[in-house]
């Protein structure tokens, strides 16, 4: 993909998508959840029903741009995040225009910014265009429609990495168990906050 | 067209199986009467259906929205503000967004359980301040009947011997969580009371049924039946009569009548073979929701009643009213980095603030209470959005602002976990004379029933309150140290009071009151036109009060199903 023309990165980026307009039928939605599940489970490719093969490589990059690897958990392709997206967009059939027109406003202020599409530009060039679009307050105004897109990509992996295991473990949520006696506030969290004990 | 007819002749026919029907139903079969029930959804089993304990990630959705279930995949909510088939309209430029739940027990298997009386002055409000109505009754009608639902259903609160906000008969209340003695230390420095929340949720064991095991999920349906809702409490005890016989997905059309005039049936849809039948009963309830009452009386037109049943004053459909309600969401630093625990507790808040203001220095009457959320929740599809509206604002300590990606923006998620609150106001409406509800004149629902047609307008009453509640909210936020999240509504937003509807009370279609020529029901919610006719659900109503119109739903229902008992007993009906 190095030396890629224009021509061709077009080409790729434009590449018709399967139509997916109707959302899942609850078989359906479940059958959906399992095959993905067995797809990281065996590491076989998971095969996206709404996103195109190019669409679907830029939303790895971004996804673990948003949320990569640190010393507490892992990345948000390691989380499932993009198969999580893919559900969505035929999930929730109203979200897949701006998710498409999104990703198509990425590649085309690559091609006119580095001469190429996101996925093979490199990283340097990547993440100068998140830093042109991921402070919303900061952002110039002509590029406001991709800073729009951004910011809701953003919610979407949130959304999809902290809902999973690995995210919730992360988070220390302690909750969703039973419980015989309900404490209150712990004692120590008082004191954090300078509230006054309690009687 | 040829309609099914059981030939068997009930006693009562209940129409709706949520608060009130659930409760006529207990008390009449409890009475010996026997009670066919006519629920327009499927069965549904607390126990058996519900998502209490799924995590997000048991499903690939995450717990998001789907379109029978509005509030998220694990809500008991069957049903939303739009049902496929079942349209409704508005008139040109009003908005009324109607919430239909379609299942057994109705709105009560998701609600908030948040359980208060209305108060003396609740029912007496024209005598008091000269706008809306007086109710036909008084807190001392009521008060039996509050206090027989607090020892039935159970309810924890606390003592505070206000005066509009009466005692119950309480069990304990649980213990604040952490971002609640804060909110608590906050609004009383701005003296706002802030006092033990009223839910209808077992803190200790009640007629059978284990206390609360502090899940937070009282909204998906308790398998514990721990919390309030019908097919928890009032169904099970009906059922064991042996004098209840419920037909479930049976869309009520109309309630027929016999040549002198009196209620002998109720004609609905079998929504599985789209077929009409017919049951038979001597008495009808009609508990289907408010607005589904009024459309269930304006659709059963007969030559005696050409203006559609217990309808001679030309009130059914008047007064519609909604409880005001806007919310609005703090950042607190000082909740940042918290101390990972167990944040749960029970299905709702553990504190809020009463009304607590003198009108006589406001420029609106009534007043609202606040409800409060926020904390360590379980993550659920939608959580972290939004959050380049608040991370790196000035409080968290850090120069950047307003969003980004990275290592940075994953630890921030983590700082910002559990560190917004939320502030609800919930208002009272004073009913007006341009929010009613009429039969669309030609749209039809797809078993070719007409539909409703709504009339809806906040008054500036409600628009000042909403402001009140805006700047109210905001005073609490800052005084916690936090920083609001959004700006505030303009006045031609309404300060951003929801659209009619939204709160999900609806009330006061089939108002009761001593004259029949201005009222539907009299104060024992019995038709005046039709004496073996009754209201159970929130059509009654005569006002809005900001209270939740659950417990008060309860109490009447009681009340009317304790007098049809009486007038059976009598052979009056």
């Amino acid at each position: 993909m190095k030396d890629m023309n224009r021509r061709t990165a077009l080409k790729l980026i434009s590449s018709a998508p399967v139509a997916a307009g109707f959302a899942w039928t609850e078989a359906e939605a479940q059958q959906a959840g399992q095959k993905a599940q067995a797809a990281r489970a065996t590491r076989a490719a998971f095969k996206p029903k709404f996103f195109t093969a190019h669409e679907y490589a830029t939303v790895r990059v971004l996804v673990d741009l948003i949320i990569p690897k640190d010393e507490r958990s892992g990345s948000a392709t390691e989380a499932g995040v993009p198969e999580f997206m893919d559900f969505m967009m035929v999930d929730q059939p109203p979200r897949q225009t701006a998710m498409r027109g999104g990703l198509g406003w990425i590649d085309r202020e690559c091609l006119t910014r580095y001469d190429r599409p996101f996925i093979t530009c490199t990283p340097a060039q990547q993440t100068e265009l998140l830093d042109a679009i991921a402070w919303p307050k900061q952002g110039a105004s002509e590029l406001s429609h991709g800073i729009n897109f951004f910011s809701s990509f953003r919610d979407l992996t949130a959304s999809g990495f902290w809902t999973t295991k690995m995210g919730i473990d992360d988070l220390q949520y302690m909750g969703n168990v039973g419980v015989a006696e309900w404490n209150g506030c712990p004692e120590e969290v008082v004191k954090k906050l300078g509230l006054t004990p309690r009687a | 067209m040829q309609i099914l007819q059981n030939r068997r002749v009930f006693d009562v026919c209940v129409i709706g199986s949520g608060a009130g029907g659930g409760m006529a139903a207990k008390v009449l079969t409890e009475a010996g009467a026997s009670v066919v029930m006519l629920e327009a959804g499927p069965k549904w089993d607390p126990v058996a259906d519900s998502y209490m304990f799924a995590w997000p990630y048991d499903t690939p959705r995450r717990g998001a929205a789907i379109p029978e279930r509005h509030f998220g995949e694990f809500d008991a909510a069957l049903g939303g503000w739009t049902l496929e088939g079942e349209p409704y309209t508005n008139a040109p430029g009003d908005t009324w967004d109607w919430f239909r739940s379609r299942m057994i027990g109705g709105r009560t298997n998701h609600w908030g359980r948040i359980s208060l009386r209305f108060g003396p002055y609740d029912f007496q409000r024209r005598t008091l301040d000269g706008l809306g109505d007086d109710w036909p009754i008084t807190y001392d009608d009521v008060k039996p009947y509050y206090d027989k639902i607090d020892r039935l259903i159970g309810i924890f609160g606390s003592m505070e011997n206000l005066p509009n906000e009466p005692n119950g008969i309480f069990q304990p209340p649980p213990k604040p969580r952490c971002y609640e003695l804060l909110i608590k230390e906050a609004s009383e420095k701005l003296n706002i009371p802030v006092i033990p929340s009223r839910l209808s949720i077992l803190t200790q064991p009640l007629n059978g049924r284990a206390a609360c095991h502090y899940c937070g999920q009282c909204g998906r349906g308790c398998r514990t039946h721990s919390n309030f809702s019908s097919p928890s409490v009032l169904l099970p005890p009906a059922v064991a009569t042996g004098r209840l016989t419920i037909i479930t997905d049976a869309m009520a059309r109309e309630v027929t009548v016999d040549s002198a005039g009196l209620a002998d049936g109720v004609l609905y849809i079998d929504k599985k073979t789209s077929r009409d039948n017919r049951v038979r009963a001597k008495i009808v309830v009609l508990a289907a929701s408010a607005c589904e009452s009024a459309r269930i009386l304006l659709n059963s037109k007969s030559s005696r009643f050409p203006q559609g049943l217990a309808n001679s004053s030309g009130v059914v459909g008047k007064y519609l009213t909604d409880s005001t309600g806007l919310s609005v969401r703090g950042f607190i630093p000082k909740l940042m980095d918290g101390i990972p625990h167990n944040e749960d507790g029970t299905g709702g808040m553990h504190l809020f603030m009463p009304w607590w203001l003198d009108n006589s220095k406001l420029d609106f009457p009534r007043g609202y209470h606040i409800e409060i959320g926020g904390g360590r929740r379980m993550p659920n599809a939608g959580f972290g959005g939004g959050i380049h509206q608040f991370n790196g604002v000035e409080g968290s300590g850090r120069p950047m602002s307003f969003g980004g990606y990275g290592k940075q923006l994953k630890n921030d998620y983590r700082r910002l976990y559990g560190a917004t609150v939320n502030f609800a106001g919930r208002g009272e409406m004073i009913p007006n004379k341009d929010s009613y509800l009429e039969i669309d004149p030609a749209v039809v629902d797809k078993w070719g029933i007409p539909v409703l047609r709504f009339h809806f307008k906040w008054s500036d009453y409600e628009i000042n309150q909403a402001k009140h509640m805006q700047e109210t909210f905001r005073a609490i936020i800052q005084q916690m140290g936090g920083i609001p999240m959004g700006e505030m509504p303009s006045r031609e937003r309404g300060y951003g009071i929801e659209a009619g509807g939204r709160i999900i009370h609806e009330l006061g279609v089939t108002r009761m009151g001593n004259d029949p020529s201005t009222s539907v029901v009299n104060k024992h919610c019995q038709a005046h036109d039709v004496k073996n006719v009754f209201v159970a659900d929130g059509g009654p109503f005569v006002s809005q009060p900001d209270k939740n119109c659950t417990w008060t739903i309860l109490a009447l229902a009681m009340r009317t199903s304790e007098y049809i008992a009486e007038q059976r007993n009598a052979g009056a009906i």
